[in-house]
């Protein structure tokens, strides 16, 4: 998905931002600026904040229909829905392979990763999702924060 | 009143997992309402037909769909989609037909049929649609989404998953006399919480199905129903169908992210909240005025959000108000005495007028089996994808 995320080191989301308001925007936002008391036209692409924290939290444990390309068996996995401390916003996620529902707290904080989303014989698709950092009740609150581009 | 319009009659197609084609459940439902309301097919002067976007060509154009199926009359048509809120919306179409003077007496259609398993979108590769986008980046399957606001309510409020299960206890309780039900057994805490997990922390019977199924309405002037209805109608006193405020801060389906506050701070209200005020300030009335809701329970711990939203009690309290009973047949307030979309399935388009079919009958004492007593003023509420709320109020 060109222009959803980097897979650089270390990776973020794409969003955009207006240039008039400084409305931040994902999935990006290409030319018409959201905020009803703005026209902006120009929107900048912008990476999102790396770093945030749990709002909520699930997996899904039934098979989806396409267009999800599930593995065969399928494979349950957990959804994050994350706040972005800076740009306000929640942006949702699946939490890394591994990562069972039940290991999960609201406030926890998490990182962006980029991991495959599904394979065919030619390709590797990769998308975002979420990394839970260590437990929030063993991390302080105010801790660093990833520095905003 | 000025703004107000009769209902003359209303119908049903029985819900269920029929497997035929849509618009045979809504021709049903129409007729049904049109005997309802002693009103002949010839007569209606505007249809109003709520979509379905699973069923084809005829599924993007239901006012003339139901008109052709009922028999070219001349009538005038309409068609609306609005998700999940596409039925109330043709309410709303037909009452401003009427309330403009265009036309006296209309008839509102929504039918649905429905494909198993979960939702899916639209066939086809649209990587431009985030209803889309939302299934192939992220699995986001609708149950996932209404799981979020379930921990959520877990989280801040301190629920637990035998309240969540509580709610379709007392709904699967209410639906079993409702003759246009799918559901009609009723289930304990035990059965709720042993069946599979579908998306943490809800259940499979927390969740609901997807349905065949059809509702209508005959709606009028007042001046109509003088001349041709019942001497005191059932009468539409609002329908809310507004959108959110930026930035909306609640993720919603199908969406990413949320609109971000970075620069503007999120309105006082949210946009479920708003959905009711919207209705309330219309019809003159308060949460105090209601004497039965009929709220959108996809999940059971979304009827709990709703309790909130329609300000039946505040922020948290709402598994406070269904332990108490308050809720239940003979409580306060009953909530969903149809049984709800726990007991019916949804049906899209037919669900919202289906919720304003049984707050009429709720209305008329009509409910058997599942009667609240001496119910004069109802409220519907439910939110479709894409920033749809609706919200109906009615009166006797």
């Amino acid at each position: 998905m060109a222009g959803w995320f980097t897979t650089g080191q270390p990776p973020a989301l794409l969003g955009t931002r207006c240039a008039s308001c400084g409305t931040y925007f994902f999935p990006r936002e290409e030319s018409l600026c959201r905020n009803p008391d703005c026209r902006g036209r120009q929107l900048d692409e912008v990476e999102l904040s790396r770093r945030g924290r749990i709002w909520s939290y699930t997996d899904n444990r039934y098979q989806p229909p396409p267009p999800y390309v599930s593995a065969d068996p399928f494979v349950p996995y957990g959804i994050a829905a994350v706040e972005l401390a800076d740009e306000r916003m929640v942006v949702l996620g699946q939490l890394e392979p591994g990562v069972d529902a039940a290991d999960v707290r609201v406030g926890q904080e998490v990182e962006l990763v980029v991991a495959p989303l599904y394979e065919d014989d030619d390709h590797e698709y990769l998308v975002w999702k979420w990394k839970v950092l260590a437990s929030a009740a063993s991390r302080p609150s105010g801790e660093e924060r990833e520095a905003q581009p | 009143m000025t703004g107000e319009v009769a209902v003359l009659g209303v119908g049903m197609h029985p819900w269920g997992k029929w497997g035929r084609n849509f618009v045979e459940y809504g021709v049903v439902a129409a007729e049904a309402a049109l005997d309802d309301a002693g009103v002949g097919w010839r007569d209606i002067q505007y249809v109003a037909g709520a979509d379905t976007i699973r069923n084809g060509y005829p599924g993007f154009i239901a006012g003339s769909t139901f008109a052709q199926a009922l028999g070219w009359s001349g009538t005038r048509v309409g068609s609306c989609y609005a998700a999940c809120a596409s039925g109330a919306h043709a309410v709303n179409m037909a009452r401003a037909q009427i309330l403009a003077g265009f036309c006296d007496v209309a008839l509102v259609v929504g039918a649905d049929t429905t494909p198993k398993g979960f939702f899916a979108p639209v066939g086809g590769e649209r990587r431009d649609d985030p209803d889309w986008l939302r299934f192939h980046l992220l699995g986001a399957t609708n149950p996932t989404y209404f799981a979020l606001y379930a921990r959520r309510r877990m989280e801040v409020y301190g629920a637990t998953p035998a309240d969540f299960a509580r709610v379709k206890v007392k709904n699967s309780r209410h639906g079993l006399a409702n003759p246009n039900a799918r559901y009609r057994k009723e289930v304990t805490v035990d059965e709720v919480l042993a069946s599979p997990i579908v998306a943490d922390p809800l259940h499979l019977l927390e969740i609901c199905a997807t349905s065949d199924g059809a509702a209508a309405m005959v709606l009028s002037s007042m001046e109509y129903a003088r001349r041709h209805g019942p001497s005191q109608p059932v009468r539409v006193a609002a329908v809310s169908t507004v959108t959110p405020t930026f930035p909306n801060a609640v993720i919603e389906m199908p969406n990413f992210a949320t609109d971000s506050g970075a620069v503007t701070a999120p309105a006082e209200r949210t946009f479920r909240d708003s959905i009711a005020a919207a209705a309330y300030e219309e019809a003159g009335i308060g949460p105090e005025d209601l004497d039965v809701a009929e709220v959108y329970d996809l999940s059971t711990a979304l009827e709990l959000d709703w309790y909130e939203n329609i300000g039946l009690c505040k922020e948290g309290e709402a598994e406070r108000l269904l332990n108490d009973g308050d809720t239940t047949l003979g409580g306060r307030i009953p909530v969903n005495p149809s049984g709800g979309l726990a007991c019916f399935g949804e049906a899209i388009p037919a669900q919202a007028i289906a919720q304003v079919c049984e707050l009429t009958w709720q209305l008329r004492g009509e409910a058997t089996g599942r009667q609240v007593d001496g119910a004069g003023v109802g409220l519907s509420i439910n939110q479709g994808l894409f920033g749809h709320g609706s919200s109906v109020i009615v009166k006797r």
